[in-house]
């Protein structure tokens, strides 16, 4: 990290006595074909100098454009129909397009949500980093470049000044999202607005970033706005929490007070969502029976849950139906002219998965967690090593047994939106298989894409409806269904619970330890989430740069790892160690 | 990027002689005999016209005249009309004078193009917005000559300003009238494409970002939204340019231009198949390095893509 340090505020003396930011009964609304449709309703609160508030809640709850509403930067139609939003006792509300801009980056920094998008394309990174630091006049001319850079090393990136002239598709979406923090920051702004900072990133990314982000405001006293779906982020990095739903405020005040005594139905409900809560739970329901059915019934616990945990030790199958071998995978990435650099995704695996079983297979992106899944769903061939499926070779199928192989191992992918195509209805998309693989008739065909709806818990009338029409949740359980179609023994789940919420995580986690139970199917879980693999797998595989660093139970790796890596994988949960409420 | 650019150009070896050897053999199938036409009503003597088809390697297999042509062609002789004029000279005559009145075409419809669409994708929704879109539906719909008789009406007979037909030199302000008549359809097809795509960037997450790193309007919209609103243009601009030259016809007809197109046309009437050929090849080319352009275009404007392979 950078030693030099410009203009430290020390404002902390007064941080106490006027608020920075007030917002007084805010209301957004979008107009719509049928009139203006509310987003925020009657949304309140105060941040002071130097604090940290988070504003957590499902996605739709009008978290976002509360954030945005107060840069006004909302999305298409929105507009502010009500209410004051007073920064620094001006309100932002009556400001001219020409004072905002003043605003913007200057007094009050933004930090979008998905570092994917968020940078332009045809620019190289010192371009727009020094864009915002220009326009802002802290810095001009060679000063201005000088600033860059040392913006980008004090966001993390320590080879800034090489880096400068590269471009955002040449950045992983760690470092993206550390040169939008710096953007937000480059002005030395008083307030930063978060959204969801971190939430496309790994575990230990994600610390680092927030450490960042911490010693950084706390350098200069800036005060932070999360907006966040992770109640243990909150818990862990703001001072203040505002919970909302439905647009409106339904709790607020110091963050860990709320999250371990949430006094709100919805607070409630969210925090036993929450998946580190959830797995401890299902911990003790499986060291003390009695008193583990108790907690239970009182609150809104997932129960096949934990009836599976209870269940899990005489599950034990006998049989290896996958079994890899030693398989590696080597890429050759073309560099200059005809020279090729190697790269070796995936080193020299070995791991056996039992019929009827979960395994997880937990790593940071570039892992090879996902080329492992790949080499397993024989959509990449393996280099070196061995794959067997139910004692046969896998490795060199064609053809007609190719076909068959597929029929019995399905994927989930992680992405609902991308792997559905808008075209085409949700009957249609899950009668696909069947029709690629000719079975049945039309009408068998429509009476299985009923059963499959009916087992993914969605009603029937959804088949006529469209992607773009459904939410997060629902694509995804259309994706089970899909993978479902042709009754196979193996689901390879890539990643298919990351994009969504809480709540909707929970309930397809339910969803696929219940069709595990029904259907004796076997999954192999690919993870970033290690809250999640406690809540369904059996064995846990860590990987590390292509390697498996670490195979075990997940009791065993949850409990008692041994490997330094995956210790320090357990340890940037945020909030991992936090007492949640009931 | 290099050697992006090496192997296009080695692929335009098979699409020159795919092209020529096409173009060759339908001149070749068209029914009639090109000799016996030239001579009208009254035939000449039968050994004049054996002399003239062995002086044209008509007698000959079409593989071989093909062959012989292409040996010429490499050679620079270009065979002659049957008119006997070099078709080197009907060149050098025709393709200067298309290629002005296609540049100029192309050069009218891409800026103010993109300066509608820019406008119009800026105010979406509002007055100005509304009737470019309704004039480029006009545009699109009504043929190009009927354009070129009404701008004709107008601006040659009844205003005056310019001439009704081009001289035979064709220079730069006479070809202006002609130009636009020619650039109109694809004014209308850049001001919508442009239109969609600067509605489409003004609500990307990017364009969001650099209003809230406290821009003014104006950069954003210049660095931020036309940039990346301008690839899918310039992709349509390399192959209009291609279709500005061949479907100069149209245009040159109207305002009487000895252009590309008449020329092709009459010597395709004749069944002059060295005059025809000739013609297309230098097209294919164009076409080809036009496309070339483009793609190279592309990488300036979107550094995403690298010709790597």
């Amino acid at each position: 990290m950078s030693q030099t340090v410009i203009e430290p505020v020390s404002e902390s003396s007064d941080a106490s006595t006027e608020p920075l930011l007030q917002i007084r009964d805010l209301e957004v609304g979008f107009q719509t074909q049928h009139g203006v449709v509310p987003a925020v309703r009657g949304v309140s609160l105060t941040l002071y100098a130097g604090q940290t508030l988070a504003i957590v809640g499902e996605s739709g709850s009008g978290k976002t454009t509360t954030a945005q509403a107060i840069i006004k930067l909302l999305a298409g139609t929105g507009t502010i129909t009500a209410g004051q939003i007073l920064f620094e006792g001006r309100d932002l509300a009556g400001l001219s397009d020409k004072q905002m801009q003043d605003v913007r980056g200057r007094l009050i920094g933004y930090v979008p949500q998905d570092p994917m998008s968020n940078l332009n394309p045809v620019w190289n990174i010192g371009f727009q980093v020094e864009e915002a630091i220009k326009a802002n006049n802290v810095a001009q001319g060679k000063a201005a470049r000088q600033r860059t850079i040392q913006v980008l090393q004090e966001a993390g990136l320590s080879d800034a000044e090489d880096r400068l002239k590269q471009f955002p598709h040449q950045f992983s979406g760690g470092m993206r999202q550390r040169v939008l923090i710096g953007i937000g920051l480059s002005a030395r702004p008083k307030l930063l607005i978060a959204d969801e900072p971190t939430s496309a990133l790994d575990v230990t990314v994600q610390r680092q970033i927030l450490d960042h982000l911490g010693t950084l405001t706390r350098d200069y006293g800036t005060s932070v706005l999360f907006i966040t779906h992770d109640l243990g982020l909150a818990a862990e990095r703001a001072e203040q929490l505002v919970v909302m739903y439905k647009g409106k405020v339904v709790e607020s005040g110091p963050s860990q007070e709320i999250l371990a005594n949430p006094q709100h139905p919805y607070t409630q409900r969210l925090v036993a969502a929450a998946p580190s809560l959830a797995s401890r739970r299902i911990q003790s329901a499986k060291n003390d029976d009695a008193a583990g059915a108790e907690i239970f019934s009182g609150g809104s616990l997932d129960t096949t849950l934990v009836a599976r945990a209870a269940e899990r030790e005489p599950a034990a199958a006998t049989q290896d139906l996958i079994k890899v071998q030693n398989i590696s995978k080597l890429y050759r990435i073309r560099t200059k002219g005809l020279k090729y650099n190697e790269l070796l995704a995936v080193n020299d695996v070995s791991f056996a998965i039992k019929k009827g079983t979960t395994t997880a297979l937990v790593g940071e992106s570039g892992s090879g967690k996902s080329t492992v899944a790949k080499l397993i769903l024989q959509l990449e061939s393996i280099t070196s090593g061995q794959i067997e499926f139910d004692g046969q070779d896998v490795a060199g199928l064609k053809g007609a047994a190719l076909l068959k192989f597929r029929r019995r191992v399905q994927p989930v992918f992680q992405d609902p939106y991308g792997s559905l195509d808008p075209q085409y209805n949700v009957g249609n998309t899950i009668a696909e298989p069947l029709l690629a693989h000719k079975i049945g008739t039309s009408a068998d065909r429509q009476a299985r894409v009923r059963e499959l709806l009916d087992q993914v818990s969605l009603p029937w009338a959804t088949r006529y409806r469209y992607p773009s029409e459904l939410s997060g949740g629902q694509r995804q359980r259309i994706a089970v269904a899909r993978a479902l179609a042709l009754k196979p023994d193996v689901l390879v789940l890539d990643e298919a619970v990351s994009a969504l919420d809480v709540l909707v995580q929970g309930q397809i986690l339910n969803l696929l330890t219940e069709l595990q139970t029904d259907l004796g199917l076997t999954y192999l879980f690919i993870t970033h989430d290690l809250a999640v693999v406690r809540l369904v797998a059996d064995n846990v595989c860590v990987m590390q740069q292509g390697r498996i660093v670490e195979t075990a139970s997940t009791d065993e790796v949850f409990d008692s790892p041994r490997e330094a890596y995956t210790q320090e994988l357990l340890a940037a949960i945020p909030g991992g160690n936090f007492q949640f409420g009931r | 990027m290099i050697w992006y650019t090496g192997k296009r150009l080695l692929q335009m070896i098979p699409v020159f002689f795919g092209a020529t050897l096409l173009i060759y053999f339908m001149v070749f199938s068209l029914p009639g005999d090109p000799i016996a036409a030239l001579y009208g009503d009254r035939p000449p003597a039968p050994g004049v016209i054996d002399q003239i088809r062995a002086q044209y390697n008509l007698d000959k297999p079409f593989i071989v005249q093909y062959f012989i042509y292409i040996g010429n062609f490499f050679q620079g002789d270009l065979g002659t009309t049957y008119s006997g004029r070099p078709v080197s000279d009907v060149m050098a005559k025709a393709f200067p004078i298309t290629a002005r009145l296609a540049l100029l075409a192309l050069a009218i419809e891409a800026f103010f193009g993109i300066l509608v669409g820019l406008i119009a994708g800026l105010r979406k929704g509002k007055l100005f917005d509304t009737s470019a879109l309704v004039v480029s539906l006009l545009l699109i719909s009504v043929p190009t000559f009927v354009i070129g008789f009404v701008l004709q009406y107008v601006f040659a007979v009844k205003l005056g300003w310019a001439r009704t037909t081009v001289s035979s030199e064709a220079p730069l302000n006479e070809l202006l009238l002609p130009a636009l008549v020619l650039a109109s359809v694809s004014f209308a097809y850049i001001v919508r494409l442009t239109r969609a795509s600067v509605s489409d960037n003004l609500n990307a997450d990017f364009v969001r970002t650099a209003t809230a790193k406290g821009l003014s309007r104006r950069r954003v919209v210049g660095v931020h939204v036309l940039r990346n609103s301008l690839v899918p243009v310039v992709t349509f601009l390399g192959v209009d340019l291609g279709s500005l030259m061949v479907g100069a016809i149209v245009t040159e007809g109207i305002f009487n231009i000895n252009g590309v197109g008449g020329t092709v046309y009459k010597a395709i009437k004749l069944g002059e198949g060295p005059t025809v050929v000739s013609f297309i090849a230098v097209m294919v080319v164009i076409f080809v390095l036009a496309n070339l352009l483009v793609d190279l275009l592309y990488a300036a404007l979107d550094p995403r893509i690298r010709y790597a392979k």
